[in-house]
């Protein structure tokens, strides 16, 4: 099967502070970081064409963004669906640059909800506004961690799936953020304790949040925020850096369903679309970008993408697979992920960001060589109602 | 200064009011289509199993089992905070809706509960309705 090269991502910006001490608004980290991955890209303001919002600068996001850059956009696209947001807009970004309608794709995103202290990664509830579904599940103080660890509970359960297993995610994006200068400034300034490697025991002896998820396999709170350039080939071809190929893309949600299985999630649905899009099979890919939420999130979606069956992620993961150093691979979130890096609320961009940085040479913790990687963004909540976005990339 | 309340229902949200009502009298109600015979919970104004859906109301027995549950140990909700440690879960009524709750009535949620077990509804009062929480059977 050919693959298709109808777009690239060229430039790429992550805003170096996961604490701006209430100094900055989520709207200027947007266009500072937009304005350092244009130029990452050889790019300036006046070459974008096309413009990709989450909302995260509030307001009518589609409307505000272009007047606050400055630019007149043909394409608006205001797909919003939590984390995941940025792999829909790379999909959507590539799609309408195949169909003609743009030449540069600008992708940004901004928060700050370390300094606004939201409670995102261990005792809050997600926000939204009312719908149905909120007015049945409010009264059960359903904390997001629980509804994650609700995930792990019938995971182990069903699978026999243990504590120890799911600590090797933990584990492995730890390994990962050590060698991240960015990440270990990320946890000084957010003030973990105790910063280091981990080991297994570390995770499985750290505090317990909501059972069986300890505090060691949660996402941080941050500040943060990031760009993404996407281009088409004649554009990508005269780019400062190598282009990074969008080779397949998949896109789905689900929902509790009676009867359903909690364990699964909305990526059975995307990963057979951007798998078959890109004619490559997991096995082929050296950089998974998972979206590193909750331990369990890892597992559950590396099982979903069909890097192995349902049920055996938890002996895949054993033994130090997903460190980068391991040839058996795929390296794991090779910035140190949202647990040990980045996760201001919706960590989807940072994932597009660290895989084309594998597939340039300039991770941190590079692997060898390597050539494919996927990013799957998680949005909302993955023991209820949440997107699945799943994004192939290649290199030349 | 009152105690912090557990955060309650909307009565007037247009597509779980009738719920809500009916729990006022102690009733778990659900719908099911006579055309189709989809289960809807949450309860809605459409079928989501056909385009010709007729909805009829149901009333459950009450019974369930857990199909899932964490034991919340951390909460930053002024009233869940005073709770801890207490059990949400999801529960499989035995006539196919899947609701989330808390289960109480247990000393140690944590090794008084497992997955699979037995439940019944519990009911608990205020002003305008009732709050189906879930009990070992």
């Amino acid at each position: 099967m050919s693959q298709k090269r109808d777009a690239a991502i060229v430039g790429i910006h992550e805003y170096p502070s996961r604490d701006v001490e209430g100094e900055i608004s989520p709207l200027q980290i947007k266009a500072e970081s937009a304005a350092k991955a244009l130029s990452d890209a050889g790019l300036n303001w006046s070459d974008v064409d096309a413009i990709y919002d989450a909302g995260d600068g509030g307001g009518m996001s589609g409307l505000n963004i272009a007047e606050y850059f400055g630019l007149n956009p043909n394409v608006i696209d205001t797909t919003g669906v939590g984390g995941s947001s940025y792999e829909f807009h790379a999909a959507h970004a590539k799609r309408d640059i195949a169909a003609g309608k743009a030449k540069v794709a600008l992708l940004t995103y901004g928060s700050t909800a370390h300094s606004n202290a939201r409670a995102i990664g261990v005792g809050g509830r997600g926000g939204g506004s009312m719908h149905p579904a909120e007015n049945m599940d409010a009264f059960a103080g359903m904390t997001l961690i629980a509804n994650y660890a609700m995930v792990a509970h019938r995971h182990m359960h069903q699978y026999g799936t243990t504590s120890e297993q799911l600590a090797e995610i933990s584990v492995a994006t730890r390994y990962h953020a050590m060698r991240n200068p960015e990440a270990v400034q990320a946890m000084e300034d957010l003030e973990f304790l105790d910063i280091r490697e981990t080991s297994i025991s570390d995770v499985i002896n750290s505090r317990m949040i909501a059972d069986p998820l300890h505090l060691l396999e949660c996402c941080m709170i941050s500040d943060g925020g990031g760009a993404v350039v996407i281009a088409s080939p004649e554009v990508a071809r005269d780019c400062r850096k190598p282009p990074v190929w969008i080779l397949g893309s998949g896109e789905a949600t689900k929902y509790p369903k009676n009867g359903g299985d909690i364990t699964s999630s909305a990526a059975v649905q995307s990963a057979p679309q951007a798998f078959g899009e890109a004619g490559i099979t997991p096995g082929e890919i050296d950089i998974a970008m998972i979206y590193d939420s909750f331990s369990i999130t890892v597992l559950a979606l590396l099982e979903d993408l069909g890097f192995c069956k349902k049920g055996e992620g938890g002996a895949w993961v054993s033994g130090g697979r997903l460190r980068f150093d391991n040839p058996n691979g795929p390296a794991l979130n090779t910035d140190g992920g949202g647990l040990s890096s980045n996760h201001p609320g919706m960590r989807g961009i940072f994932l597009l960001i660290e895989a084309a940085r594998q597939l340039r040479g300039e991770s941190t913790s590079q692997v060898k060589d390597a050539r494919l990687a996927v990013a799957h963004g998680n949005g909302g909540m993955l023991g209820s109602r949440h997107s699945a976005g799943t994004i192939i990339l290649g290199r030349d | 200064m009152s105690d912090p309340k557990r955060p309650l229902p909307r009565a007037d949200e247009f597509d779980t009011r009738d719920f809500w009502a009916a729990t006022k009298n102690k009733e778990f109600k659900y719908q099911q289509c006579s055309n189709c015979e989809t289960i809807i919970f949450y309860s809605r104004r459409h079928c989501t199993g056909c385009t010709d859906g007729n909805l009829e109301w149901k009333t459950a027995t009450g019974k369930g089992t857990i199909y899932t549950f964490s034991v919340v140990r951390q909460s930053y909700h002024p009233f869940f905070r005073n709770q801890v440690p207490y059990a949400v879960a999801w529960i499989d009524m035995d006539e196919g809706p899947r609701i989330l709750s808390n289960v109480v009535g247990v000393t140690d949620p944590l090794n008084d509960l497992k997955i699979g077990q037995a439940v019944t509804v519990e009911w608990e009062e205020h002003e305008d309705l009732c709050i189906p929480l879930f009990k070992p059977a």
